[in-house]
């Protein structure tokens, strides 16, 4: 199966711009984490599912919901140099926005194990949108390398 | 790229876009850049660079630099001066990379000196200044210790060995910012910051072993005086940042700031990553006062690594880093918003000025240069890609124009993703390699990235600084080895 997510070459000159796409926000969203991964780790397969973390997020709006999740995964990846993909992960509405929870697996960062590529060191809200189409749903994120 | 046809053209260096371009501009766009520089500009720095021109409180003009190109919010290579009493403050006008710089380092060693141990010193530097994903830096540090360190800036990693005191003399601010206050900063930004002290980073972050050969030094005496004195003499530049720490501090301030914004403020932007707050409103405050803190944990940062560089010639020549003449040239920062006194409009006013991607060039005799700069004007390092080479230039008394700014490197020209399809790392090493440059990675796609021709020609970008009188060439650095991030 093709990886539902692919990057973009003429968004972000200076830095990983990528599209990802499911059949609903929550597909979006698990492909957007690994598109996210993959901008660090050649083969996100070599990430095994060592420990878990558990996410509750809340943001205005879906974009800046996928804005949130993105984020952690950075913070982790800094504070505890955690890899992390997301195994189980659940959208709601709530009466101001969205909220989102999510349990999070993955291992501490091995050279020796994970070809590393580029760090991601910031989510931007440059062009962020997460959209319905009429296939499913689709999003575009850039991230400061 | 299609140059908007409502540019008027002021010098052969100097363009400008008029309010009437867009709706909401205050100021008019200023664009420094020769003809070609400007033919081959990237549509977002039109379209960038005007948005600019709308926020609230700008000054003068919204300028981009002779190496701009696109970037989040503001161009990189973004200039914007604000009335600091009505104006505002925007993360995306700093940047991401909080007081991402350069710094200078100094030998007194000469090309033919440094060549047979080229490779031992790329080597051991790559294993004492930690490159790349997830790595943690070489100084302990607690939480609260950090907490220090980023409220006293590159003192902090004086006061603890890691350098000597006159370095602190030669980088920018004296490298603090005062007014730094941690408790502003969120647990988090603590959290990716207090182990990354002392590490390089990853992307166009690198350390670089180069050499003043003697037909690149187009000003004798002003090269004299920032310490270039011998034949083909080799230096120490590098370049890095605030790391996630700094990352951190943008991320929470621009979340705080989009909501603030429109709810509060009413202010309308046309684009999220120019998220924004009056200056002088407690959310303005608050992200002023923990940017301070980036700025001095990227000061810090360089501070370590030029100790471990001066540790490293020092074990290799065995000699102490004194007796090597191992002086800091200067450090300078590129991503940052500060408060600024300048003549604007015939008066002396103080200006909050955003520089992204852009570098401070005061010119002689102006305060805040160290004594040993007060007739050259101020040191700037522009980095150049791994491959071409980098330059040292000095700042003007014409530079007022832009409020004493200059270029910052020679940006890019290539997406990282085009760089990586055309170019493979381990072939890169090779072929520099047979150049005589030596290159040390931490990770080959990253290395395919920085190829040379994914960067615009940096003596382009140079003259066009000369040219528009921004800063003057002092002298034309090579690389002979690197360590790339």
């Amino acid at each position: 199966m093709t990886s539902p997510y692919r990057y973009l070459e003429e968004i972000a000159t200076a830095d990983v711009a990528f599209e990802a796409w499911g059949a609903t926000p929550e597909d979006t969203f698990l492909a957007a984490v690994d598109a996210t991964l993959n901008t660090m780790v050649e083969d996100i397969g070599t990430v095994a599912p060592l420990e878990r973390r558990v996410f509750s997020l809340a943001a205005d709006s879906l974009d800046l919901l996928l804005f949130e999740l993105l984020q952690e995964l950075v913070y982790h990846k800094d504070a505890e140099r955690l890899l992390l993909r997301i195994r189980d992960l659940r959208i709601e509405e709530t009466g101001s926005g969205y909220c989102l929870h999510a349990e999070a697996i993955g291992e501490t960062i091995d050279p020796g194990r994970h070809p590393l590529l580029a760090d991601v060191k910031a989510v931007t809200l440059h062009r962020l949108v997460v959209e319905r189409t009429p296939d499913g749903w689709h999003t575009i994120v850039v991230l400061d390398v | 790229m299609p140059v908007p046809t409502d540019v008027v053209r002021i010098s052969d260096t100097v363009w400008e876009i008029p309010v009437s371009h867009k709706p909401g501009m205050l100021v008019p766009a200023r664009i420094f850049a020769t003809e070609k520089l400007l033919s081959d500009f990237d549509d977002g720095v039109f379209e960038q660079i005007t948005n600019v021109a709308t926020l609230p409180g700008i000054v003068g003009h919204a300028c981009c630099m002779p190496d701009g190109h696109w970037g989040y919010g503001f161009p990189i290579g973004g200039l914007a001066a604000m009335d600091p009493d009505r104006g505002v403050i925007s993360p995306g006008g700093i940047g991401f990379d909080i007081n991402c710089g350069m710094r200078l380092c100094l030998t007194n060693l000469g090309y033919e000196e440094v060549k047979p141990r080229l490779r031992s010193l790329v080597d051991r530097i790559a294993g004492r200044v930690p490159a790349g994903v997830g790595v943690e830096g070489t100084v302990r540090a607690s939480r609260d210790d950090f907490r220090e360190a980023v409220e006293q800036g590159a003192r902090w990693a004086v006061k603890r060995g890691y350098g000597w005191k006159e370095d602190l003399e030669r980088t920018e601010e004296e490298g603090c910012l005062p007014g730094a206050d941690a408790s502003r900063v969120s647990e988090k930004a603590i959290d990716r910051g207090y182990r990354q002290i002392g590490t390089l980073g990853s992307g166009n972050h690198y350390l670089e072993i180069q050499v003043a050969k003697v037909e690149n030094v187009f000003d004798r005496e002003t090269a004299g005086a920032f310490g270039i004195v011998l034949p083909d003499q080799v230096v120490v530049m590098f370049h890095c940042g605030s790391r996630g720490f700094g990352h951190q501090v943008a991320t929470d301030h621009l979340r705080v700031f989009l909501a603030a914004m429109r709810a509060k403020y009413r202010i309308h932007v046309p684009d999220r990553e120019l998220a924004c707050a009056p200056f002088l409103s407690p959310e303005g405050q608050d992200y002023f006062a923990a940017m301070k803190c980036a700025v001095n944990m990227s000061f810090v940062n360089r501070q370590v690594i030029l100790h471990r560089i001066r540790e490293v010639f020092s074990e290799i020549f065995g000699k102490d880093p004194k007796d090597l003449g191992m002086r800091q040239v200067y450090d300078v920062a590129h991503n940052t918003a500060k408060i600024e006194r300048h003549v604007f409009e015939g008066k002396p006013r103080e200006l909050l000025v955003h520089r992204k991607g852009a570098t401070r060039a005061f010119g002689p005799g102006m305060p805040g240069l160290p004594e040993v700069y007060r007739k050259t004007g101020q040191p700037v390092i522009l980095g150049g890609s791994m491959e071409t080479g980098s330059y040292l230039l000095a700042g003007v008394d014409t530079g007022d124009r832009t409020f004493f700014t200059t270029a910052h490197g020679s940006g890019r020209a290539m997406s990282r993703t085009a760089a990586r399809k055309r170019y493979r790392g381990r072939q890169l090493q090779e072929q520099m390699e047979e150049r005589g440059i030596y290159v040390r990675t931490a990770s080959w796609s990253g290395l395919a990235e920085e190829a040379g021709p994914a960067y615009k020609n940096i003596d382009d970008v140079v003259e066009a600084t000369e040219r528009a009188g921004l800063s003057r060439r002092v002298v034309r650095l090579l690389p002979m080895g690197n360590v790339k991030g």
